[in-house]
């Protein structure tokens, strides 16, 4: 209620799944459990029952270090207007190959 | 048996299919009623997941054995339309839900000689049976180590859990002599290659239960008399009112597709 990172022992954990194509883990939501190898098994039943993945990857949210929110136009906004951070900012010169 | 033309049963398989069958079927029907009801939405999703898997096995089984008794019954004619006393599933199966200590234990003692048993079938002579324990094997592998877990959990938690689950253990115990009894059905499949020696199965499973037991600081019960027949018929009141709510919906409308 008040604290929902633990509930009286369960914990909030934070899973991650990768599916069967090579890609890397996703986040897909969250579970309660006592402990990682709970949380391991819950994830399983929780976020693979149809056939989602081929690994699972569980965190603490506790262990999540995130970014403030009310951070989000110091951190972000800045490189709205660097449009020459991207490859196609730049024109390829006539006569260039292999590009 | 039959002296015409038409091929003789095989009524050892039939009855061998029949058993395991059974026995998924009516595991499966008791874990489905903690949907809903299990402690956290994620044991209840992990239950009902186990759920699913048991009747899934009991479809593949009492499929098999409609096939083999070629008298027109499917799945559902077997599932839905045969009374307790035609059930051949082993008594452990059928005993209540209980607490979660009670549902835990069941499922554990279960699981290990369910795993075991598989393993054993999935090298049948027989390749339906092969087929359908190399299947069932994976999911048991899940269950009997879930299921192992929470024993531990409970017995060597509080002092409340592990009073429950040790009271699960004593109560449930004298059912699980009959996990390794073999019949003449049993000993008729083993010498042919197909079924399972279930005397052998015992030390196995005693080995891991014994294990499990101990991380949980739990005492194994004493091996007292032990509870039979329920592979032959005969079985607890339980089976009854877990039948009639499993069976109600389909015999009030019999031949409806949905």
């Amino acid at each position: 209620m008040s604290d929902t990172s633990d509930r009286a022992g369960w914990p909030l954990w934070e899973v991650f799944v990768r599916s069967g194509h090579g890609l890397s883990h996703k986040h897909v939501g969250s579970l309660h459990a006592t402990d990682a190898t709970m949380a391991l098994q819950n994830a399983r039943d929780v976020y693979t029952r149809r056939n989602e993945g081929v690994s699972v990857w569980v965190v603490k949210s506790s262990d999540v270090v995130a970014s403030d929110p009310s951070d989000r136009d110091l951190l972000f906004a800045p490189a709205q207007d660097k449009t020459f951070r991207h490859p196609t900012y730049y024109t390829v010169p006539e006569g260039v190959k292999h590009l | 048996m039959n002296a015409g033309s038409a091929p003789a049963l095989d009524s050892a398989l039939f009855e061998f299919a029949l058993r395991l069958g059974d026995t998924t079927l009516v595991l499966g029907q008791r874990v489905s009623a903690w949907t809903g009801h299990a402690p956290i939405v994620e044991e209840d999703l992990a239950l009902t997941n186990v759920a699913l898997d048991l009747v899934g096995q009991a479809r593949l089984w009492l499929t098999l054995a409609g096939q083999i008794e070629n008298a027109g019954r499917d799945e559902d004619a077997l599932a839905y339309f045969r009374d307790a006393h035609e059930f051949r599933n082993v008594l452990l199966v059928e005993r209540p839900n209980g607490n979660f200590a009670d549902t835990m234990a069941r499922q554990f003692l279960f699981d290990t000689w369910h795993f075991y048993t598989l393993q054993r079938l999935a090298t049948s002579r027989d390749e339906r049976v092969a087929a359908i324990a190399q299947k069932s094997v994976r999911e048991v592998a899940y269950h009997v180590r879930r299921s192992g877990d929470w024993v531990v959990r409970l017995g060597d938690g509080t002092d409340v859990s592990r009073t429950r689950m040790q009271a699960a253990l004593d109560d449930l115990w004298p059912y699980t002599g009959e996990l390794f009894v073999s019949d003449a059905v049993d000993r008729e499949l083993v010498e042919r290659g197909v079924g399972c020696d279930f005397e052998a199965l015992r030390e196995p499973w005693s080995l891991h239960v014994d294990g499990i037991l101990r991380e949980a600081t739990l005492e194994r019960p004493q091996d007292g008399w032990m509870h039979a027949g329920g592979k032959t018929g005969r079985h607890t009141e339980q089976l009854g009112y877990l039948l009639a709510e499993m069976q109600s919906v389909r015999r009030s409308v019999p031949g409806e597709r949905w």
